[in-house]
């Protein structure tokens, strides 16, 4: 019985941290119909620059504030100079190259901090069942979860991101500056990403320290519907749990094959997710 | 699917080229002759340099099925490495436990062993398109090799398993230097299964697959099954990339996990897009691409004097700018530039040229 609310609980901290890095999937998804495979680079170079913050200056926090700025910058660079140019360019495209993009900025990552695994801090005291650490992680992506819906249901921001997603081209005739909000979407998306990185990679960084997590995060966007943030969150929370049932009752090696069994068994049942909205094909 | 014979079209009139050979006369003869200006050059070069060569036929093949995966069927994997992994394991269990196998019955289970990996994976697959698939073939790169820890003793763990294969005829043997053999063994493997698979992509199949990529309505109302044909594809891909596993192993003697990383499935993508997506004449280009921007690279570093830290990562970030630079500029790849200048060059002299002969370029 201990044992198992030990795991739920940390299921509970590694699910916070899918749930944030496919809400930054979901945002930019449902904007393009892009699924950003850059995402954990993005959020890579952002925890890397904390790293190197962190250690000129000593603080948790001033390298937290520079990651999320980093990861901001990264993510608007990404759709001013790159992905803008690939509209209608099919599905095939944006996959590859935000792939070349990944491969890129990993390479680079490991150049400059090489593939060494650095220490990198918590936020919070780590000890015990539900540390302050952990609790830090559930909270604060609960609170940037919220605030992002908000963003897109009550404000005029949201609204005019919604209907630049929805139908370009009448948003655009009603004033609306698509490409500008296409901008804040991968925006506000890398910052949130960076912050899931932040939260993911303690105790060590290394160049690949984020591949595992951005493959369970896919895996829980997709469960939960790539155009629904609310069902993605759930999904993280819901992914984070049964992976660290598996990692504890079954073995920790065997938690991405698990992640991939449970995501082609909902996609079986349900094309589209969980929660996702069915995409009527056209013939 | 009683449908499928029923509205199965009639076997096309051979397609003959300007040579006037039939396609597989053509596709043997080229591989006859490729196989001897391999035999040739293996005897000139360094064993250093057969390694290399042995290299880049293994790669070739991995390129190859994945070309005609996603060329074919416009389905896109982000995870051949896992069917490489699978080939390769398969090959070293073979070796470990059964040694009185021949080395040709080891590769043949490793086709068969990748072969259900990509049927498996094929059945999820045809049910899933774009990001679903590329999320979940990534899922599979990157689990996969992980389940060695799971089994420490028979699968050797993260240090994987360490042999040697005995391959070489006793007549052989003191003449012929190993790794001139292994490259020998690699290509003839290598050309063989090419062969097969320029065939496969010029006949009836291929037609069939490239229905359903264009439209998966239209070709299903013409009575193609979708479904078992996207299985098909991914389980012809995967028995290429499991038999490229499968030389690996042979030429390396060892089969270990950190060898089958999400960095080797995505370079095997770069390779892909770089000779031309659809493409064998491409999958050559790329292959050769890999082999030699990895060797390039450190030998770059090395005159620069710049750390191994950039060394080790100067191919993936090559590799990284490739795809995007690619996609961005030259969607065709190396073998469509290639294509479209000798289209340019020639204009007037082939006026003729027909849907069926364009067919025959993937």
């Amino acid at each position: 019985m201990d044992k198992l609310l030990t795991l739920t609980l940390g299921g509970l901290t590694s699910g916070a941290v899918y749930a944030a890095l496919g809400l930054s999937l979901v945002i930019i998804f449902r904007a393009t119909r892009v699924v950003n495979f850059a995402q954990p680079a993005l959020a890579l170079i952002s925890a890397y620059v904390a790293f190197s913050v962190n250690k000129a200056t000593g603080g948790y926090w001033l390298g937290f504030a520079a990651a999320l700025l980093t990861g901001a910058l990264l993510g608007a660079l990404t759709e001013r100079l790159i992905m803008r140019r690939l509209a209608d360019r099919g599905h095939l495209a944006p996959v590859i190259v935000t792939l070349g993009l990944l491969m890129v900025l990993q390479a680079v990552a490991g150049m400059i901090w090489s593939a060494e695994p650095r220490s990198f801090p918590y936020a919070f005291d780590f000890r015990g069942t539900f540390s302050p650490a952990a609790g830090f992680a559930v909270a604060v992506v609960l609170v940037v979860a919220a605030g992002v819906l908000v963003l897109f249901k009550a404000t005029p921001l949201g609204l005019r991101m919604r209907a630049a997603a929805f139908r370009p081209d009448v948003a655009g005739l009603l004033g609306v500056r698509v490409g500008l909000m296409l901008t804040i979407g991968w925006t506000l998306a890398a910052a949130v990403g960076a912050l899931a990185g932040l939260l993911a990679v303690p105790p060590f960084i290394y160049p690949t320290a984020l591949d595992s997590v951005f493959v369970h995060a896919l895996a829980a966007a997709v469960i939960g519907g790539l155009d629904n943030p609310v069902g993605t969150i759930a999904g993280g929370f819901a992914l984070g749990v049964g992976l660290s049932f598996v990692s504890g009752y079954v073995g920790p090696e065997l938690v991405t094959m698990a992640a991939l069994a449970i995501l082609v068994a909902v996609l079986v049942v349900r094309p589209h997710g969980l929660f996702g909205h069915a995409v009527a094909r056209r013939v | 699917m009683a449908a499928d014979t029923v509205i199965a079209p009639a076997p096309p009139a051979p397609v003959t080229s300007r040579a006037g050979l039939s396609p597989l006369a053509r596709h043997l003869l080229l591989a006859v002759l490729a196989l001897a200006a391999i035999v040739l050059l293996s005897m000139v070069v360094d064993p250093f340099t057969n390694v290399r060569l042995a290299t880049v036929g293994y790669y070739l093949l991995a390129v190859a099925g994945l070309t005609v995966l996603t060329g074919l069927t416009g389905q896109v994997s982000l995870g051949h490495g896992a069917f490489m992994f699978v080939g390769a394991y398969t090959v070293a269990l073979l070796v470990v436990y059964v040694p009185a196998l021949p080395f040709w019955v080891d590769l043949l289970l490793a086709a068969v062993a990748s072969g259900l990996a990509g049927a498996l994976t094929g059945a999820a697959a045809a049910r899933l398109t774009g990001p679903y698939l590329a999320g979940a073939t990534l899922a599979l790169a990157v689990g996969l090799p992980s389940v060695t820890q799971r089994f420490p003793d028979f699968l050797g763990g993260s240090n994987g398993l360490g042999f040697t294969v005995n391959s070489m005829p006793a007549g052989l043997a003191g003449t012929v230097p190993s790794t001139r053999w292994q490259a020998w063994v690699v290509w003839a493997v290598v050309l063989a299964a090419l062969v097969l698979l320029a065939n496969l992509t010029r006949g009836r199949v291929g037609r069939r697959l490239r229905a359903v990529r264009d439209d998966e309505v239209s070709a299903a109302l013409a009575g193609i099954h979708v479904g078992r044909m996207k299985v098909f594809a991914f389980l012809v891909s995967a028995v290429c990339a499991g038999l490229a596993g499968g030389l690996q192993a042979f030429l390396l003697g060892t089969a270990a996990p950190g060898s089958f990383t999400p960095a080797l499935s995505l370079s095997l993508l770069a390779a892909m897009v770089l000779g031309g997506v659809g493409s064998l004449w491409g999958a050559l280009w790329g292959a050769l691409a890999l082999v030699f921007l990895q060797a390039g690279s450190e030998e770059l570093t090395h005159a620069l004097a710049l750390g191994t830290d950039v060394s080790n990562n100067l191919p993936l970030a090559i590799y990284g700018l490739v795809l995007i630079g690619v996609v961005l500029a030259f969607p065709q790849g190396i073998h469509g530039i290639g294509r479209t200048l000798r289209t340019r060059l020639r204009p007037r002299r082939t006026p003729a040229r027909t849907s069926a002969d364009d067919e025959g370029e993937a």
